[in-house]
């Protein structure tokens, strides 16, 4: 092996790794082919037991990104290197090891389970589907996997709409985890349930990664379940990584104009804190996809614009001096919170 | 009586200067259904409102703070519904023994509503123009075309519509869900209310959207001086915007204070079990605690305090399950629903 391969061999392999992913639609209008860029280059890298959190607001391409890595949509270009092996091409046949190790929950648990199958053939589908055990095993694994989620085994027969929105979700964690993932793609799995079920669900994915070492994508728009549910954080816009990093770095010093706003948009659930701290409130809306400005996308709602930023489109890179990646010209530390002032107080 | 002394006493420190109440809710009720089956969806909501002042409700999905208060406007279908007992003065007036006719005057008129998804609420083959001057024709049917074009353009403009002469002719599908919340501001404000209702307002929106709509809407505020009822699920909004918090479970008020009260020396099991479980933007939670079970079906209302069943505190306390607690006061400006309400710690982290 020569020394330049071992130098660009990251120490351990990573789990899930995905490079400069792609997305194209092709748009059709007024006689012009035009394409939308959903996913346009991303980069991400997710270790055994580890949680890293997708956040961004509508229409930045998170769930897109979710999407090509469960291969439900063939990616336009790049790689999705899942222990070791490129999966991004790969035909239906090959996925199957993949499809084994990486399972999905949806954020709607009321339209994700089919309402005619009872939760004993939701449970078992997967397994059904992959020959795995007897009969028997597979009905004892129901019962256990019910279990571990907080549902009674004795409910086993009941159907979807017998369950509540937070009782749901534990159905499609269960059903998840029957074939023992490494990994589970988790898009928005707690927004559509009330505050109190949100922690319940938190906390259940909390254990089982304690349990089990299971790797979680956890894509989501809400800034304060990510900070509690994640290691790592990326942020995206229009597509992109904007910045990225440990998610208590990030969110302690936001360097990228963008990150800044939206932690500042965020209510703080804490009357004491009113007016303490600076409000970004952005300009304009987020400009369609289709129709993405040059260079820097953020450009034209960003505060600290120059010209660089619209003749150069800057790169996510490593910054020495701010500790984690920033795709900014302009990367700064601002502090937005108003946590490093308080702390001091 | 004392109880809602104690609250006028609070309510004057947060709007120094007016001693009656412009809204005043008693003991309301309200039903699904009739006899035996009926569902109570809400039971015994008292509160003042007084002007000026921002009162939020919150609670989860099912609580009833939607019903309680959409039920005073008449915009709960009767029947299934039915106001089960109460009143509800408006300035005086008992606004549910008013016509639909006389309600219809009130609505949009001195009372403004904003509702969460604003696709829904606005009629989508209706240019916006004419939707906003329906809304100001209808309570001020002397005005020229003319003096109404421009006062519709006048509230887009207020509302930070760009371009709002282009706007007026256009149609809700040709603008983003916050620009369409802004829309329905702007109608909401069309005939200077003296009480604004919104309903979860940016509940649908993302959170830079929702910043710019809530600047909006805090700005309106400030220029009509109008009341408002903020219902909501989220912590944060409450903490940022209401003076004083209802937190509503299962149809019932568990606990009413002002808003520093509430967020740190929480009274009722449910608000303390909320507060200290929720996620937060500036450090994990240092022990995930959720608040076991799940709200009840109102259909099968727990015996005693309906909060029992999920209650840390009531584990071997008997009274929890015979007895229903009544809303008391606990400290100035502040009442619970619970028994042992004097028992319940401080949140240690005052700041949380």
């Amino acid at each position: 092996m020569s020394t330049e391969a071992l130098v660009e061999t990251p120490s351990t392999e990573a789990l899930l790794d995905v490079t400069e992913l792609r997305k194209e639609f092709p748009s059709r209008g007024r006689g012009k082919t035009r394409s939308v860029k959903a996913v346009d280059g991303v980069s991400i890298r997710l270790d055994e037991g580890r949680t890293l959190g997708l956040v961004g607001e509508t229409g930045c391409g998170k769930s897109t990104t979710a999407r090509l890595i469960m291969r439900l949509m063939e990616p336009t270009s790049g790689q999705i290197r899942y222990k070791g092996t490129n999966v991004a091409h790969l035909g239906r046949r090959e996925l199957a090891e993949m499809r084994r190790g990486v399972q999905m929950v949806f954020q709607d648990p009321y339209s994700a389970l089919d309402p005619r199958m009872t939760v004993r053939q939701l449970i078992s589908e997967p397994m059904d589907i992959n020959h795995i055990g007897s009969r028997g095993e597979r009905q004892a694994r129901v019962a256990e996997l019910m279990e571990l989620v907080g549902l009674h085994p004795e409910h086993a027969d009941r159907f979807p709409h017998q369950f509540s929105g937070g009782q749901r979700q534990r159905i499609s964690i269960a059903r998840a985890l029957a074939m023992n993932p490494k990994v589970l793609v988790l898009d928005e799995p707690v927004s559509a349930l009330d505050v109190s079920l949100q922690v319940q669900i938190i906390a259940l994915l909390h254990k089982l990664q304690q349990q089990f070492g299971i790797s979680y994508l956890f894509i989501s728009h809400d800034l304060s379940v990510v900070r509690t549910v994640c290691d790592d954080v990326a942020v995206m816009y229009l597509g992109k990584i904007v910045e990225a990093g440990p998610v208590a770095e990030v969110f302690a010093k936001p360097s990228h104009p963008y990150t800044q706003a939206l932690l500042s948009s965020v209510p703080l659930a804490d009357p004491a804190l009113r007016g303490s701290r600076e409000r970004i409130i952005l300009t304009g809306d987020l400009p369609s996809p289709s129709n993405r400005p040059t260079g820097c996308s953020f450009r034209q709602r960003c505060r600290f614009a120059t010209e660089e930023c619209a003749a150069v489109e800057p790169a996510l890179s490593q910054d020495a001096t701010i500790g984690h990646a920033v795709a900014c010209h302009h990367a700064e530390v601002r502090d937005v919170l108003g946590v490093a002032s308080e702390d001091v107080a | 009586m004392t109880l809602v002394d104690d609250r006028r006493a609070a309510a004057d420190r947060t709007s120094p200067g007016n001693d009656d109440p412009l809204l005043s809710v008693h003991d309301l009720a309200v039903d699904f259904g009739t006899g035996q089956s009926a569902l109570h969806a809400v039971t015994g909501v008292s509160f003042d409102l007084y002007p000026g002042e921002t009162l939020g409700i919150v609670g989860e999905s099912g609580s009833g703070k939607s019903v309680s208060v959409m039920s005073m406007l008449g915009l709960v279908p009767m029947p299934p519904a039915r106001i089960a007992g109460g009143q509800v003065l408006f300035e005086g007036r008992d606004l549910l023994t008013l016509s639909p006719q006389e309600l219809r005057k009130v609505r949009g008129g001195d009372i403004g509503m904003i509702f969460q998804d604003p696709m829904s609420s606005l009629n989508p083959v209706m240019s916006i123009g004419q939707q906003i001057a329906e809304a100001v024709k209808l309570h001020h049917p002397e005005m020229s075309r003319s003096a109404i074009r421009a006062r519709v353009i006048a509230l887009l403009d207020d509302v930070g519509i760009p371009d709002p002469e282009l706007c007026f002719q256009r149609y809700p599908h040709q603008y983003s869900g916050g620009m369409r919340q802004r829309v329905l501001i702007a109608m909401a404000m069309a005939n200077e209310p003296k009480l604004l209702i919104a309903d979860e307002p940016t509940t649908a929106l993302d959170v830079t959207v929702q910043a710019q709509v809530l600047r909006v809407l805090g700005e309106a505020q400030k220029r009509t001086q109008a009341a408002t009822i903020l219902i909501t699920h989220d912590l944060g909004l409450i903490a940022e915007l209401a003076d004083r918090v209802i937190v509503m479970y299962a149809g019932r008020v568990v606990e009413q204070a002002t808003v520093a009260e509430l967020f740190h020396r929480p009274k009722h099991p449910y608000t303390r079990g909320l507060l200290a479980s929720r996620p937060r933007l500036d450090r994990p939670i240092a022990e995930l605690k959720p608040i076991g079970g799940q709200p009840p079906s109102l259909a099968a209302i727990p015996s005693g305090c309906p909060f029992q069943p999920r209650c840390e505190f009531a584990h071997g306390r008997e009274q929890c399950s015979t007895e229903r607690p009544a809303l008391h006061i606990v400290a100035t400006g502040h009442a619970s629903a619970c028994h042992f309400a004097e028992q319940i710690e401080d949140l240690e982290d005052a700041r949380a």
